[in-house]
């Protein structure tokens, strides 16, 4: 396009999709403390922090156990600072956070039918408690034996 | 004497003012009045400035959705009874995230043009003529995309919904339970069409899975649901276009062939 005259851009009538004089609100940058439903999901995004915490703990752990027992001995002396009981229990909190709602929410994401009728909710998400509980279960005689 | 409550109604007017303030006014509360009633009322008696939209009172049209004291509600079907008794006001804003042209009066061109994108309708290139009868569902398959089929286009799920504020580009939850409702019918050949739109990062990519849009729809529809399942579909059609690269077109991307 040849130059144009500033002052004719400024004046002339434009197109614009964004009406003049409608109101268009701000979403505020602390939408998310608005609302208890909105927190509730926050919330469950940020406990994925925590899982990705102790994926990398488990893998220090792992590490240290291959170093010998002199090093693993080490690690578990680290663990027993107050510092990292308390993230470790406030992970454990997430955790247990994290795997209930995501637990919850799969009836949602995957409707299964039986015979042409859609299977109860609380059928879809029954499997995913049951796996947890044997597994949690297997994994305490391993650990208390 | 009646009792009576008090509503503050958000007020914008496009010609005076920068941005809404609240004006409130003194309704009674009757058992069988909703927050329509009280509009009504207001208007007829009190402010006949006082604008918003609705048809039906019955819950079928979708126009009078607003925000009830925070929460997006249709006002025909909320009543002020569960209000007064907890002694409380009613706040009555505009939808959120939607532009305001006129107190509670939103701007709904956005929201039909993200509908359009997604063609909301049945797509049947080969269809055969009307001397072939009528295409006969199963109760099964009707029951497929039922649910789907029951929403009104209130809005109250974009209202809901924090990405469609955050990201207005986001197709949004109606929109895309509509087009499931389509992919889903056994009538429909549209889902290949449907597809470039649904799974973009605009379209069901874009939904964080907050659930809002399923707990406020007043016809449960489970947008959050069908966006949920089709985001399964989006990932067995990507997965299947690695494993036959230059097999045929897909023309049934919808998740409604094989599953039967």
């Amino acid at each position: 396009m040849s130059e144009a005259n500033p002052e004719t851009i400024e004046t002339a009538p434009r197109y614009t999709e964004f009406h003049p004089r409608w109101y268009r609100p701000q979403v505020s940058v602390y939408w998310w403390l608005g609302q208890r439903q909105y927190l509730k999901f926050i919330l469950r995004e940020l406990s994925s922090v925590f899982v990705a915490l102790f994926v990398v703990m488990t893998l220090f752990q792992l590490s240290a156990l291959k170093d010998g027992p002199e090093a693993y001995a080490d690690f578990q002396r680290s663990l027993q600072s107050p510092l990292v009981i308390a993230v470790n229990a406030i992970g454990f909190l997430f955790i247990v956070f994290h795997a209930v709602t995501w637990f919850n929410l799969a009836p949602s994401a995957m409707p299964v039918r039986l015979g042409g009728k859609r299977v109860p909710a609380f059928l879809v998400a029954a499997p995913s408690y049951v796996m947890w509980i044997l597994v949690s279960a297997i994994v305490s005689w391993l650990v208390l034996r | 004497m009646a009792e009576t409550i008090i509503l503050e109604i958000a007020r914008y007017s496009p010609e005076r003012d920068t941005q809404p303030h609240f004006q409130s006014y003194e309704v009674p509360v009757h058992k069988e009045w909703v927050v329509l009633d009280a509009l009504n009322h207001i208007k007829d008696t009190e402010d006949g400035t006082l604008t918003y939209r609705w048809s039906c009172r019955m819950g079928i049209c979708g126009s009078c959705g607003m925000m009830v004291n925070g929460e997006p509600k249709l006002t025909c079907a909320t009543f002020l009874t569960d209000y007064a008794h907890k002694g409380g006001k009613i706040r009555v804003e505009p939808l959120r995230y939607f532009p305001v042209v006129r107190d509670l009066v939103t701007e709904l061109g956005d929201f039909l043009a993200k509908l359009k994108k997604v063609k909301p309708w049945l797509i049947h290139p080969n269809q055969p003529p009307l001397s072939q009868g009528e295409f006969l569902q199963t109760p099964a398959q009707v029951d497929r995309y039922k649910q789907f089929s029951m929403c009104i286009n209130c809005t109250l799920c974009y209202a809901a919904c924090p990405v469609v504020g955050l990201d207005p580009i986001f197709v949004g939850p109606a929109a895309l339970a509509l087009a499931q409702r389509y992919n889903m019918d056994s009538r429909d050949e549209g889902s290949g069409e449907r597809i470039a739109v649904l799974a973009h990062p605009d379209g069901i990519w874009g939904c964080t899975f907050v659930g809002e849009c399923t707990r406020v729809c007043p016809k449960h529809v489970d947008p959050a649901g069908a966006i949920q399942q089709y985001k399964l579909t989006a990932v067995l059609e990507w997965l299947k276009s690695f494993v036959m690269p230059r097999g045929p077109e897909s023309e049934h991307v919808g998740s409604k062939s094989g599953d039967d």
